[in-house]
Formats: structure tokens, C-alpha cells, sequence
């Protein structure tokens, strides 16, 4: 508080009496409410002017990646439609071996389920931990609304032999509750065992963590690439002379400007077996007709067609940065006894790193979340975790999976996000 | 003075011309010769080429033509590491990435010293422009002035004999301007180097220089010391550009020796000396200093001459009142004088009849 050497602190002090201990304005109100209130109009005024962007950021990003995100560790398809065969496993521990009463309530929530036309949703549930049952529930629960007699067991492994799969009722079990992790192992590529242990699954099955670890180091690659292309790009930018380097910006944002799938097409164009970078070499000689380079529908064609459209993202940001610099400081250098190589590596570069750190998380970010170009030039080689996320939002259509795969994802964002602000520290980031 | 020194002058230009375009030229024909232990401003308005002379001294611009010799070498070709020169910025350039001390060890580190040698280097640089505290900031911690002086040291640290200075003191407010104009001064005499030093503030050059340089449109306009800048200006440019000036065209009507008789256009006749006036008839144009004009009888020579003057306003400045007068049909002639306690106090609308010793009044070329 009032800090008898402070003139200022004294001054008001004495100015307006100081009883509790609090400085009051001078009609005796205390100083901080005054100021809060004198203040608040235009706080509101502000709060009500960012309202509308507040209430469409909740509306169109939160609410439904909220939303997606949920289904990661939350699906009711099971547990919401087979309430008494839920009430069995509540009842009864793992291991326990179904008992009359079990199929009984099988029965009865398989005879409800196909009533109400919810067994579809049930057998899409299941489905996603034992493949291949979705039919095994829909064309079951078509009997049973014929009509079938106790003993239920018998009944119904008269109509598939399926049902006495152990697999099965684990997976049932596991359904019952509508909270699970299992979307998330299954994303590690790990599954529960029948005791309920967490193994990983069988070799052939195991392809998320390969995925992961592809996205990441592809990603990887091509922001090193970027940085090694955008560098001299941006200080060229960052030094013409304004009419050349406002020339040379416009073709850095051209690419922006063009649509994503007429870039990505043309490069189909550029690099397939027959197009024209393999036509030109070997008109060459470079290469045999019989050689013609695979450089579409791999990796390499994800890299190249990835770093294209990229590079204005890293090149921005640089360039940004390098035209703050001023040209004195390398001009100091060089007079203070520095080689022109001396005068980058130490004085001019180091500068650089807010631009270059924002632009590597970005272009990193960004690729790590790439679906559009590996989708169409990665072939299979070159498909990138976000692929798999579509193709169980459009094609399986789990997207428990697809959320447990984005949620992974972006965690690793987040957890590079929180390293890069240990090591650089956020704000020495600088977007423009 | 200057050309027998030619031999031995530590910076020498020669015939040095430089262009950025091919069209125009920026510096024509320079010849000058530094001498060591010297102080030479080079001042001039911007655009006058000081600053790319400048530059070329430094090796951040090559001479389009002539030679440029340090220390009786040619260093048109060496590049701007291995000319050994200390050099001061107008922003300071102090490297934002780095601690002060950083920054004073980065010409050692360069020079491959130990580090032993580098502490002891820096600590003594620092000292010297009292800053000692102040190694383990950063540049942005510091005040301008501060910047200042540490931009002063970084040029320091390594010995270089040789010192160019950019317009150091262009950021700072005219109390540390002042103060530091000084300071820079000291240095220089304590320390025996070499300073070229740059400005277009002539208070500056006229304080701290042993000699000026005034530059204008690519030449040397006048290489002299402070006092005959001032006193003895050889053209109208330098007359006008250093320090208040008044001037009053006119034709000469007598030239003998060192002195003349100017016929003003309203027909007055005032004594003046020819500069570089050089025969009866010529159109000149007489420049005399403001402090120097008198309006006194007692106080002039015997014989000169003085003409009729109308106040037109009086300016109370303090240590002098500034007198605007209508003189020969110019009415921004400008008579200072000092606010002594006996001083006669004009009034506006008062005749008076002003006059100037003959060596005050100076005939130069009609620009």
C-alpha cells in the first residue's frame, strides 16, 4: 500500500484521508469502486461489440467440436436401447458366464430394440469392436420379432451360432456403460483382452500409431523444406526495392489466390508417370522411357504438393519479421569485424526467430491436419492420420473413432503448442 | 594547410565519384584528406552526399570512381570486416538479441581473443563512457542516451584508430545532445583517434570539430575550421547554410584589394569585403551576421558607411532581443543584440540607421 517514500502515494493520502486503510475518492467513496464503475460503460460497450463474434465462435466451433469430441468417450447406442441386459452386467462381475437370465434379457431388449427400430444403431455399436455383427443384431432382432419360446439361450443361438461368442458379450459388456475408453485405444492401436487387460492388437491390425508417426515426421519434413525455400525468399522480399518486391509478393500469394484442388490437380498434371516433369526428362535422356519416376501418389507427392501450398506460411510470417530488421545492424556487424557469414549466423538470424518460430508451428500445425492433398496424391503411401479421420467420419461411419483420432491429434498440437512456449515463449511469436 | 598534408593524411579521398543509377551523381569529384588524431565533420543538408561518403569510408558502398587510401592504403577493395574502422549508427544498432556486454564482446569474439582478454577489454570500454553497470541489460532496457553511449563503446572496444559517426546524436533531446557532444569530444582527445564524424546539425560540427567538411550537391562547398566556417564564409551556400545570415544583393561599384563598395538595388552604397567578387559591375550578394550590425554611430569604424532602416518588430529572447528590420527593401534583415542592462529598447515603427565593420559584410557569388 501507501509507501511513505512514494510522494505521489503520500500526496493522496492526504488528500483523502485514509480511515480504513483504503484510498477513497474525495466524496468518501472507495477508490477502486469508483474507478470499476467509471470504467464498466465502456467495458460493457466493448463486451456487447465482441458479443456476436462470441456467440458464432460458441454456435459454429465450440459447441460442435464439444460435441464430436464427446463422442470420443461417450456412445449410448448400446446402453440406451438394451436397458436389461445392461442391468445383467451391472449386476453380474466380469467373467461371470451368461446365465439363462442373461439371454433372457437379451431377448427381451433385442425383441424392444427391433420393436422400435433401434437395432440398427445397437449393431452399429457392437460393430465397432466385433466386426462384422452389425447383421448378426439386425437379422437376429427380424426373428425374434416373429416370436421365439424359453429357453432363450438355445433360441437364440438356433438362429446364429454367433451368439456364444465370448468376443461378444465382452464387447456387450463393454457397451453397457455408455462412458469408454476404448475408442482411444483403439486409436493407439491397443484393445481389451477378454479379461478386460489392454493388449495391443494383431500386427496386421496396427495402423493409427504408424499413421500418427508418418503424420508427424511428413509434417516434420515439410516444414524443414519450407524454411529452407521460404528463407531466401522472405529476405529477398524483406530487401527489393518496393516495386520488385510488391512483383515478387504477388507471386508468393498467387498460390493462395487459386483454388486448393485446381493446385493440387496441376501437380497431378506436373509429376504423374506420363506428365510433363517426367516427360522433360527423358526427352533429356536424364532418364530410360522404361525409368519414368514415380513422384505422384506416394510420399514424395504428398511432400511436394504439401510444401507448395504451405510455403506462403512460412514465407508471411519471415518475411514480416525481416522487414523490421534493420539493415544497420548487419551493416554494424560487418564494421565491428564480422565476415558477411559471421554477421548472418550470429546477428541477423537470431532476429529472424520470432518469424521463423511462428511460421514453423504454423506450417507444422497446419500440415499435421492436412486431408485435402494427401487424399488425392498421397496414394496409400502418403495418407496422412487425417485421412483415416474422414474415412471413419464418411465411410465406416464410427466417429467415435474418427473424434478419439482428432482428440489424439489435437492433444499433440496442444502438447507441441506448450513446448514451443516453454522453449521460445509464445510471444516472441510473430504472425504479421 | 591541407594539400602539403596530402602525403601523410591518414584518410585520403581522391577524385572520388560515386553514382547510384548511372544517370546522375550523387558525389562529384571529392578530394580530401583527414589527418590523424583529426576531428572532420562532414555536414551538409540531407541529400548532400555526406552520408554516402561516408559509407564508402566504411566499405557499405564502393566508389563508382577514384581512390579512397586508410592509413596510405588503398581500401577500395577491401571489404568493411578487415577495414578495421569503429563505426556509430544513427539508431545505434545495438544488437537487440544481446546483453550489452554481449554486444561489446562481439568485435573481440570476432578477432578470436580469449575470453580473459575480452572481460577485461569490455569492463575497461565499458568504464570509459560510465557504464559499468550496465553489462548484463539489454539494449531495450536502456534509455536513448544510455544506447547511446554503449554504441559508443561497442566502436571503442577493439582500438580501432579510425571512428565514423553517422548522425549519433540525431535521436537524442537537445540537453543530452548537448552533453554528449562533449563527452564524444573528450573521448576523441583522450583517446588520440581518428573521428569522421557526420551531421546536418551545424551546432554540432561548429562545437566539436577540429574541421568542417560542409557538403552540398556532391562537392565540398568549404573545408575549414569552426571560426573561419562562421567568420569567413568563401560562398553563399556555406554563408547561409551555417548560422543566421542576412543578405543583401546588390552591384559592385568599387573593388580595391580587400575592399568594396556594394550598390544596393535601392540604391544605397554599404562597404563590404570581396570574397568572390572579382570585378566592378558584377552582381553579388552581401551576407552579414546578425550579431554583427550595429545601430550605433559610437560604435562603428571611421568612414563606414550606414543606411536607413525601419523596426518592423522586436523579439525578446532572453540573453538577446532579436530585431526584424525593413533595410534596403528587404524586410527579413535580422539585427541581435545583446540584453545588456544600458541596452537601447527599439520600438516597432522606429527609423533607424544600422551599419557593420567592412570585414563583417562579405561580397559572394548571387547563388
Amino acid at each position: 500500500m501507501a509507501n511513505a517514500l512514494d510522494p505521489h502515494a503520500a500526496i493522496a493520502t492526504t488528500a483523502t484521508g485514509l480511515a480504513d486503510g483504503r484510498l477513497r475518492t474525495a466524496d468518501g467513496k472507495p477508490l477502486a469502486r469508483a474507478l470499476a464503475r467509471s470504467q464498466s460503460r465502456a467495458r460493457r460497450r466493448a463486451f456487447l461489440l465482441v458479443l456476436p463474434l462470441l456467440a458464432f465462435i460458441l454456435i459454429t466451433f465450440v459447441v460442435p467440436i464439444g460435441q464430436m469430441l464427446q463422442r470420443s468417450f461417450y456412445n449410448d447406442g448400446f446402453s440406451a436401447h438394451m436397458p436389461a441386459l445392461g442391468q445383467w452386467f451391472d449386476e453380474n462381475p466380469r467373467g461371470t458366464d451368461p446365465d439363462e437370465a442373461a439371454w433372457t434379457a437379451l431377448a427381451t431388449d433385442l425383441e424392444a430394440a427391433a420393436e422400435a427400430r433401434t437395432i440398427g444403431i445397437v449393431g452399429t455399436r457392437i460393430n465397432y469392436d466385433v466386426p462384422g455383427t452389425r447383421s448378426l443384431f439386425t437379422s437376429t432382432g427380424r426373428q425374434v420379432r416373429r416370436g421365439i419360446e424359453p429357453p432363450y439361450r438355445e433360441a437364440l443361438l438356433e438362429i446364429d451360432e454367433g451368439w456364444a461368442e465370448p468376443r461378444l458379450w465382452s464387447a456387450m459388456r463393454n457397451a453397457s456403460t455408455p462412458l469408454t475408453g476404448n475408442f482411444y485405444l483403439a486409436a493407439v492401436d491397443r484393445t481389451r483382452a477378454d479379461d478386460g487387460s489392454v493388449v495391443q492388437v494383431e500386427e496386421r491390425q496396427r495402423v493409427y500409431v504408424m499413421l500418427f508417426m508418418r503424420t508427424f515426421w511428413l509434417s516434420l519434413v515439410i516444414t524443414v523444406i519450407t524454411f529452407a525455400l521460404g528463407f531466401p525468399i522472405a529476405h529477398l522480399l524483406a530487401t527489393l526495392p518496393m516495386r520488385k518486391s510488391n512483383l515478387l509478393m504477388i507471386l508468393v500469394l498467387l498460390p493462395f489466390w487459386t483454388s486448393l484442388l485446381v493446385r493440387t490437380t496441376s501437380w497431378m498434371v506436373l509429376l504423374q508417370q506420363q506428365g510433363v516433369i517426367n516427360d522433360i526428362l527423358v526427352w533429356l535422356g536424364v532418364i530410360g522411357g522404361g525409368q519414368r519416376l514415380q513422384m505422384i501418389y506416394n510420399q514424395t507427392g504428398t511432400i511436394i504438393a504439401m510444401t507448395h501450398i504451405l510455403l506462403p506460411f512460412m514465407i508471411l510470417p519471415l518475411y514480416s519479421v525481416m522487414r523490421t530488421i534493420n539493415p544497420s545492424y548487419v551493416r554494424a556487424a560487418r564494421s565491428l569485424g564480422a565476415t558477411s557469414w559471421t554477421a548472418f549466423r550470429r546477428i541477423y538470424f537470431p532476429q529472424t526467430l520470432p518469424g521463423l518460430g511462428a511460421g514453423a508451428l504454423l506450417v507444422f500445425i497446419l500440415a499435421v491436419g492436412y486431408y485435402i492433398t494427401p487424399a488425392l496424391v498421397g496414394g496409400s503411401s502418403g495418407q496422412l492420420i487425417s485421412n483415416m479421420i474422414a474415412m471413419h467420419m464418411t465411410d465406416t461411419l464410427n466417429w467415435s473413432m474418427a473424434a478419439a483420432l482428432a482428440a489424439l491429434l489435437l492433444g499433440a498440437v496442444l502438447l507441441l503448442y506448450w513446448v514451443y512456449d516453454r522453449m521460445v515463449g509464445i510471444d516472441n511469436l510473430k504472425l504479421g | 594547410m591541407l594539400d602539403n598534408r596530402r602525403g601523410d593524411a591518414f584518410v585520403a579521398f581522391e577524385h572520388v565519384q560515386k553514382s547510384y543509377d548511372g544517370q546522375t551523381l550523387v558525389v562529384k569529384d571529392l578530394n580530401l584528406s583527414i589527418g590523424k588524431g583529426e576531428f572532420l565533420t562532414m555536414l551538409g543538408p540531407s541529400g548532400s552526399g555526406k552520408t554516402t561518403c561516408l559509407m564508402m569510408l566504411a566499405g557499405f558502398e564502393t566508389a563508382t570512381h577514384g581512390e579512397i587510401r586508410l592509413a596510405g592504403r588503398p581500401i577500395n577493395q577491401v571489404p568493411p570486416h578487415k577495414r578495421g574502422i569503429g563505426m556509430v549508427f544513427q539508431n545505434y544498432a545495438l544488437f537487440p538479441h544481446m546483453t550489452v556486454g554481449e554486444n561489446l564482446s562481439f568485435p573481440l569474439e570476432v578477432r578470436g581473443m580469449s575470453r580473459a582478454e575480452r572481460e577485461t577489454r569490455v569492463a575497461r570500454a565499458l568504464d570509459m563512457v560510465q557504464m559499468g553497470q550496465f553489462a548484463n541489460r539489454r539494449p531495450s532496457q536502456l534509455s536513448g542516451g544510455q544506447q547511446q553511449r554503449i554504441a559508443l563503446a561497442r566502436a571503442l572496444v577493439f582500438d580501432p584508430e579510425l571512428v565514423l559517426m553517422d548522425e549519433p546524436l540525431g535521436a537524442l533531446d537537445k540537453q543530452l545532445r548537448e552533453h554528449m557532444q562533449f563527452e564524444i569530444k573528450h573521448l576523441h582527445e583522450d583517446l588520440g583517434i581518428t573521428v569522421v564524424y557526420v551531421t546536418h546539425d551545424q551546432g554540432e560540427a561548429l562545437t566539436m570539430s577540429d574541421r568542417v567538411a560542409v557538403f552540398n550537391d556532391g562537392r565540398i562547398q568549404q573545408l575549414a575550421a569552426p571560426a573561419d566556417l562562421y567568420e569567413r564564409p568563401e560562398n553563399s551556400f556555406v554563408a547561409q547554410f551555417i548560422g543566421e545570415n542576412n543578405k543583401l544583393p546588390g552591384t559592385i561599384e568599387q573593388l580595391s584589394g580587400d575592399h568594396a563598395l556594394v550598390r544596393l538595388a535601392t540604391g544605397e552604397v554599404i562597404d563590404a569585403t570581396p570574397v568572390n567578387v572579382h570585378e566592378k559591375g558584377q552582381q553579388t550578394l552581401v551576407s552579414i551576421r546578425p550579431e554583427r550590425v550595429e545601430f550605433k554611430p559610437e560604435m562603428m569604424p571611421p568612414g563606414a558607411h550606414m543606411i536607413g532602416a525601419t523596426v518592423l518588430e522586436v523579439i525578446y529572447m532572453g540573453d538577446i532581443l532579436r530585431a526584424r528590420l525593413k533595410v534596403a527593401g528587404s524586410d527579413d534583415f535580422v539585427m541581435k543584440m545583446r540584453n545588456t542592462i544600458g541596452q537601447t529598447r527599439l520600438e516597432p515603427g522606429q527609423q533607424i540607421r544600422v551599419g557593420w565593420h567592412p570585414a563583417d559584410a562579405r561580397a559572394l557569388d548571387p547563388v
